[in-house]
């Protein structure tokens, strides 16, 4: 469990200045400045430069209403409003009988209105949390029938927090509530420190909720799992495969069985959530496959694999020959293995993966992954469920590699077809998932949220494309996006230009270069710009505009369209 | 390890800084770094690393470092 003093030395020992700095504003009704601290060093350990803005003690009402307030000079890109209970209390407290039934209510609409104001002002995302349930006991189990009671009306300001976070871009709202029941409201209090400086939770559960705010952040950033590699015996069910066969394996309702089809049960909706699942274990791969196949209370079926390798190498190389077939970072993958020996084998040869040093019994498998919150995601879309098929078509286009040698026939043969468009209001989504997602094929790393794209469109300055592409295999879906903005009447900018990797090599580029020149020889542009900022991951297109035909004019590209006055 | 020598470990890791040398008659205005602040995560590591738990007001009321060596020595001694 995370502590202030591990959270501050493991970040000190990091250096941070090449790290991508953001800007995150902390406004709270108690003493946050050790909440800001955690933050900051929790970005370090991200991977992340983040710039800290903490506002003054409880004065989260005059940094929104006042324009001029060190909040707006700052223009946080994330600002975190968090609320202590205990403060809400106090203003209940201070209510009449009759006003405390309409206090959450009341304090709604007045948190409704900050929101707002914050909102129309500023592009940050703003992250508040649920409030914590506190019973005084003053109405005891009581509490339902009193509407009065602080209890229910706390119940009547979380839901009411809920629906504004479900209803308002850019408000999202972290599950405070559900951090502290896990931890227990025992443990996360000192309660020296709430009377003498005003702090409602110990410095070591600021560490803890700073780890999850940080990671709610990161993934917004760009930085969240993608993959989980799973290996079998022990791990996704009881037994060995190998020995005990089909019917020896424990999976099901009976016994330790049931552990392991709970655990498959999560990783199924993961993987319907859009996390791909891939097999790593060492046995025969008919072996390996067949309570896939056969055991009728597998809850996981081959369909739900991506990628499955079964074989006797070592499984470093194997975990690396996935990665080669999915093409996304190691840094987005988990590894589940029940054996240390082997979890420590891949921690040596690939740093960068996620390997939980998953309990010694299965029936606390589940628990143990739940709590470590690594699926934290920015955003959904309707596209995220198929994300297995189509790794499993490319696994099938990479066996077709193999046997045409000839890339312009294997293109040929593949049967492409692409549909190339301006931003459509349904893929608006996967638009935003997509720059969220895209590390590799992002040449400026410009991240857009659903609300920010909405204003693109609407924008008259601004020309989009996104491009859709199917095969002969299967759909793709919308694998490219890019925006141009007008800077006067002869240039146009490439904003940014996004592309999965999972269609690289297909001729996309090529046929996107098209249409932005169509666009700029349609409207009368000169030239096009583009301009590649690198990034950690991002390397990969360092040549793109070269490649594409530009010619450099100090730090931009440039290409000449032949418009004529 | 004496009790005071302890505490400068923990003051020197709080502060990160490790030429800070306290006596028992050290307090706040002699050392830049020890603000209000700081002194809340002073008080936590002192806890954490002599299985003590101060009373509220206590907190507050050490002038100098001493008064502080005393506070944690009353309590080892009530818990040993």
């Amino acid at each position: 469990m995370m502590d202030f003093g591990t959270l501050r030395k493991q970040a000190r020992a990091i250096d941070k200045t090449s790290f991508r700095k953001i800007k995150v504003a902390v406004l709270g009704n108690y003493a946050t400045q050790f909440l800001s601290k955690s933050i900051e060093y929790s970005g370090v350990k991200a991977s992340y430069n983040f710039d800290l803005y903490n506002a003054d003690y409880n004065q989260i009402e005059s940094e929104i209403l006042d324009p001029t307030s060190g909040l707006y000079a700052f223009e946080p890109d994330y600002t975190i409003i968090s609320l202590s209970s205990f403060k809400l209390l106090d203003k209940y407290y201070s209510r009449s009988g009759e006003a405390r039934q309409s206090f959450a209510e009341d304090y709604s609409t007045y948190f409704r209105n900050l929101i707002g104001t914050l909102l129309s002002q500023s592009s940050t995302k703003i992250i508040v949390n649920n409030i914590e349930i506190l019973n005084d006991q003053v109405y005891g189990s009581l509490f339902a029938k009193v509407k009065q009671s602080f209890t229910f009306q706390s119940y009547l300001l979380n839901a009411s927090l809920l629906e504004m976070s479900n209803t308002t871009d850019n408000l999202y709202l972290f599950d405070l509530n559900g951090l502290i029941q896990y931890h227990g409201a025992k443990n996360i209090r000192d309660w020296q420190q709430h009377i003498n400086a005003d702090m409602p939770y110990s410095l070591d559960f600021l560490a803890i909720i700073s780890e999850y705010v940080t990671a709610f952040i990161s993934a917004f950033a760009g930085t969240f799992k993608k993959c989980i590699i799973v290996d079998l015996d022990d791990t996704l069910w009881g037994g060995i495969i190998g020995d005990d066969g089909v019917e020896g394996i424990r999976v099901g309702t009976l016994g330790i069985g049931r552990a392991f089809s709970d655990f498959q049960r999560w990783l199924k909706e993961l993987k319907e959530r859009g996390i791909i699942l891939a097999v790593c274990s060492k046995n025969e791969e008919k072996t390996a496959k067949e309570p896939f196949l056969s055991h009728p209370e597998m809850v996981l079926k081959l369909e739900d694999i991506a990628v499955f390798v079964a074989n006797w190498e070592n499984k470093a190389d194997n975990i690396r020959s996935i990665q080669e077939i999915l093409n996304i970072g190691f840094d987005s993958m988990v590894f589940l293995d029940d054996n240390p020996a082997e979890r420590e084998i891949v921690r040596q040869n690939i740093p960068q993966i996620t390997v939980p040093e998953l309990p010694n019994d299965p029936a606390l498998y589940l628990d143990f992954l739940i709590n470590l919150r690594l699926f934290e995601t920015a955003s959904l879309s309707s596209g995220d469920k198929d994300r297995t098929a189509q790794y499993q078509q490319e696994a099938e286009r990479q066996k077709l590699r193999f046997s045409i040698t000839n890339m312009d026939e294997y293109l040929k043969s593949l049967g492409i077809e692409m549909t190339i468009e301006s931003f459509q209001t349904l893929d608006i989504p996967r638009i935003a998932q997509l720059s969220q997602r895209s590390n590799q094929f992002n040449l400026r790393t410009v991240r857009y949220s659903e609300s920010d794209i909405r204003k693109i469109i609407a924008d008259q300055s601004y020309y989009t494309i996104s491009l859709k592409l199917r095969d002969k295999f299967g759909d793709y879906g919308l694998v490219s996006l890019i925006t141009l903005r007008t800077t006067d009447s002869n240039n146009l900018f490439i904003e940014n230009w996004i592309m999965s990797c999972r269609v690289l090599k297909r001729g996309v580029e090529n046929a996107v270069l098209d249409h932005i020149k169509g666009i700029a020889l349609k409207n009368g542009y000169k030239l096009i710009i583009g301009e590649y900022i690198p990034s950690s991951k991002n390397v990969l297109v360092k040549d793109h505009y070269k490649n594409l035909g530009f010619t450099q004019s100090e730090d931009v590209w440039h290409l000449q369209t032949g418009a004529q006055d | 390890m004496d009790v005071l020598q302890k505490v400068n470990l923990i003051f020197k890791d709080v502060l990160e800084d490790d030429s800070i040398v306290i006596t028992r008659s050290t307090s706040s205005a002699d050392v830049e770094q020890w603000d209000s602040l700081n002194h809340i995560y002073i008080v936590v590591e002192i806890e954490k690393a002599f299985h003590i738990k101060f009373k509220a007001e206590e907190v507050q009321n050490w002038d100098n470092v001493g008064e502080l060596v005393d506070a944690i020595e009353s309590k080892i001694q009530v818990n040993g």
